[in-house]
């Protein structure tokens, strides 16, 4: 019962090794199917993300033989000749695997440390291979495991509650403002890249209303209809300026786009209500002194980035902290792996002992003459008895006492020491 | 008994406030959750504090200086949960928790008084302080929301951000709980000071017409209904306007004392 972890992700491989070793689902699922009728793994699952293509497994004999197999089988997978991927794969065996998963759950694996969305994919992944019947009782386990891993670290550090991009911090600095934004305007001027990044974050918290104003008529009709707003013509400011409650603007100008006058004329006509500037372009296009203005907050990239910068660190910060809940919680599954695995070495004991029984009195009580069959029966009953006595007691602290089970590291030397001789025989 | 009540409504706020410390600088929901459901504790065990002593002394909890203060605290405790409910934001409970503890650590660290039998006494004389002291403890609550507003917004605006701006409540939600907080103030100052002048009315054979109480609590009625308007008007909404409510505390607070204590000769502690 022990697990194995085959994967490469974007510290081991470039992004042209991992786009091609990525699974869309339907492949997911193909895999998880060969990779069961092969023999290779008894249980699988497939994990695959922008930053990471990772199968996890329980194979049918022992893990160390199956990973070579594994490897093999992603490059014959994948079309991908086997030396372009030797410098990328990772192997992970048993406690390695179930650290390696956990700490990617949590968030600690990622890219961006602490990244949310790493969690859903996990999520997803286990569902995808749930419903398959790929999964089974030790990939449930260790899975349903790692979700809880990524709530805690969620929940007990701020791992994941800072913004760690310009973007998403400008948005969530809008929200120490205004709450949350379903009932707030937001207008976009300009309609690039990163206004397009902006505009994908508002809408990700729910902004209500949304406008977008662009030199090109074209480019602001395309972001706005593929976000769902509205277009308003470059340079209607009376218009445009009174209705948002965040004015996002990333425009490639050499000049001032926002001079101070025409945002001090818009909060006379919004009735000072506040004003959230998020200035992304370079050269500013926001006048400096519209941050001096009442009720008006502007922020331009520099101050963003040093946010994102502060966040990075407070989020590094929270490393020892998620690493304890993962460490915990590796703890709790290898626990719970030693303590299956030896029910299943007493369950074992017990038959043997039984058929030891059997052949016991084959050899050596039928050939009693004088006893009646009344009393062979009460033999082999008093036989049980001692045998049952000599197993339940083990059985019964196995399952209650947790120290006993963190005791025994090795089953398989206990399964050698009493169970060996079994074939020999 | 009084002394165990005391115990545990003490270890009850000052858990609370803990709790809703930690709630503050790690955002944990649990601790949050705890920290309200102590400070409920903490509000019960304090009512029947403010009864038994009432009742062992044959007296209303406002007579003296302890009790009047005790109801403040109580009152304060009861208006902030309400508005921790009604708008579901417990982040400014660290910041309020502290004042509660004061009020009820200093009403048994006041000097014992004698007393005599209430001179004054009655359903709506007892409503007319009762709500008095509800509008000082609602108006001492508005006085910390605006305080907080006022330094999450200097920080914003500075760019000073650190670890607590992302914890505190958003501005504009600051605003609505010190609006609401005032409010209920207003509403029970009116009400209230109706019901002095209606009971002031009735004796007036007995008392002067005339206590310097009348004319600052007028003031202080009108200071906040101009808040309350104001504070939506162009010109004022925002930081100017949680200036005005923090200034109109000042007055509350000088209402509270040193009129109480030095002028007034009808309103010795409320």
């Amino acid at each position: 019962m022990e697990i194995v972890l085959v994967g490469l992700n974007h510290r081991t491989a470039p992004v042209e090794v991992r786009e091609r070793l990525s699974f869309t689902l339907d492949q997911a699922r193909r895999a998880s199917d060969e990779l069961r009728s092969k023999g290779i793994l008894a249980e699988t699952l497939v994990l695959s993300t922008c930053n990471r293509s990772e199968v996890y497994g329980v194979p049918p004999e022992t893990s160390h033989e199956c990973a070579s197999g594994l490897s093999s089988f992603l490059s014959e997978f994948h079309s991908v000749r086997m030396d372009l991927l030797n410098g990328s794969l990772y192997h992970h065996y048993d406690r390695e695997a179930v650290r390696h998963l956990f700490r990617v759950a949590a968030g600690l694996d990622s890219m961006m440390l602490g990244e949310a969305e790493i969690l859903g994919q996990v999520r997803d992944a286990y569902r995808v291979a749930h419903e398959q019947g790929a999964t089974g009782p030790v990939l449930n386990r260790l899975f349903q495991g790692a979700l809880e891993v990524g709530k805690r670290v969620r929940s007990e550090t701020e791992l994941g509650t800072r913004p760690m991009s310009v973007a998403s911090a400008g948005v969530k600095l809008a929200e120490r403002i205004f709450g949350k934004l379903n009932e707030r305007s937001a207008l976009v001027l300009g309609a690039g890249t990163i206004s397009e990044q902006v505009i994908a974050q508002l809408r990700d918290r729910g902004i209500a209303r949304l406008y977008v104003m662009n030199r090109s008529r074209d480019r602001a009709d395309g972001l706005a209809k593929q976000f769902g707003g509205e277009v308003v013509s470059w340079g209607e400011w009376e218009r445009a300026l009174p209705m948002p409650d965040v004015i996002v603007s990333s425009v490639a100008a050499e000049e001032v786009v926002l001079r101070r006058e025409i945002v001090e004329q818009a909060m006379e006509e919004r009735a000072n209500r506040a004003l959230f500037f998020m200035d992304l372009g370079l050269p500013r296009n926001i006048d400096s002194a519209v941050g001096k203005l009442y009720n008006v907050y502007l922020y331009n990239v520099d101050d963003l980035t040093e946010i994102v910068a502060q966040n990075r660190h407070a989020r590094e910060n929270e490393i020892p902290k998620a690493d304890g809940i993962v460490e915990e919680h590796v703890g709790k599954f290898l626990s719970w792996q030693a303590s299956v695995e030896l029910v299943g070495l007493i369950h074992e004991l017990r038959t043997r002992m039984r058929e030891q029984r059997a052949q016991f009195i084959r050899a050596r009580v039928e050939s009693i003459k004088h006893l009646t069959d009344a009393d062979r029966v009460q033999i082999e009953k008093l036989m049980d008895e001692m045998l049952e006595g000599l197993v339940l007691e083990p059985a019964q602290r196995l399952r209650g006492e947790k120290d006993v089970r963190r005791k025994i590291h090795n089953v398989e030397a206990l399964r050698d020491l009493f169970l060996s001789n079994r074939e020999k025989s | 008994m009084h002394y165990a009540l005391f115990i545990s409504t003490a270890v009850a706020y000052a858990l609370s406030f803990a709790l809703y410390l930690i709630f503050l600088n790690t955002g944990k929901v649990l601790t949050g959750r705890l920290g309200t459901l102590l400070l409920a504790v903490g509000l019960v065990t304090h009512y029947f504090a403010l009864l038994e002593r009432s009742r062992g002394l044959h007296t209303v909890p406002y007579h003296d200086l302890y009790g009047s203060m005790s109801l403040f605290g109580w009152l304060l405790a009861l208006t902030y949960l309400g508005l921790e409910l009604y708008h579901r934001q417990r982040s400014v409970g660290a910041l309020v928790l502290p004042f509660i503890l004061v009020f009820f650590v200093a009403a048994h660290l006041a000097p014992a008084d004698r007393l005599s039998p209430p001179e004054a006494h009655g359903p709506s004389f007892a409503l007319h302080v009762a709500l008095s002291i509800l509008a000082y403890s609602a108006f001492a609550l508005s006085f910390v929301l605006s305080l907080v507003f006022l330094g999450e917004e200097r920080l914003l605006r500075d760019h000073k951000l650190g670890d607590v701006v992302w914890r505190l409540p958003p501005l504009e939600l600051l605003e609505r709980m010190s609006r609401s907080s005032v409010l209920v103030g207003l509403v029970s100052i009116t009400i209230g000071t109706a019901l002095g002048f209606l009971w002031v009315d009735r004796l007036s054979s007995r008392y002067s017409f005339y206590d310097p109480k009348y004319a600052i609590t007028l003031l202080v009625l009108l200071l906040y209904a101009a808040y309350f308007w104001l504070a939506r008007t162009t010109a004022w909404r925002g930081a100017r306007a949680s200036k005005l409510c923090v200034f109109n505390f000042v007055i509350v607070f000088l209402s509270f004392t040193v009129v109480n204590f030095y002028l007034s000769h009808s309103h010795r502690y409320f």
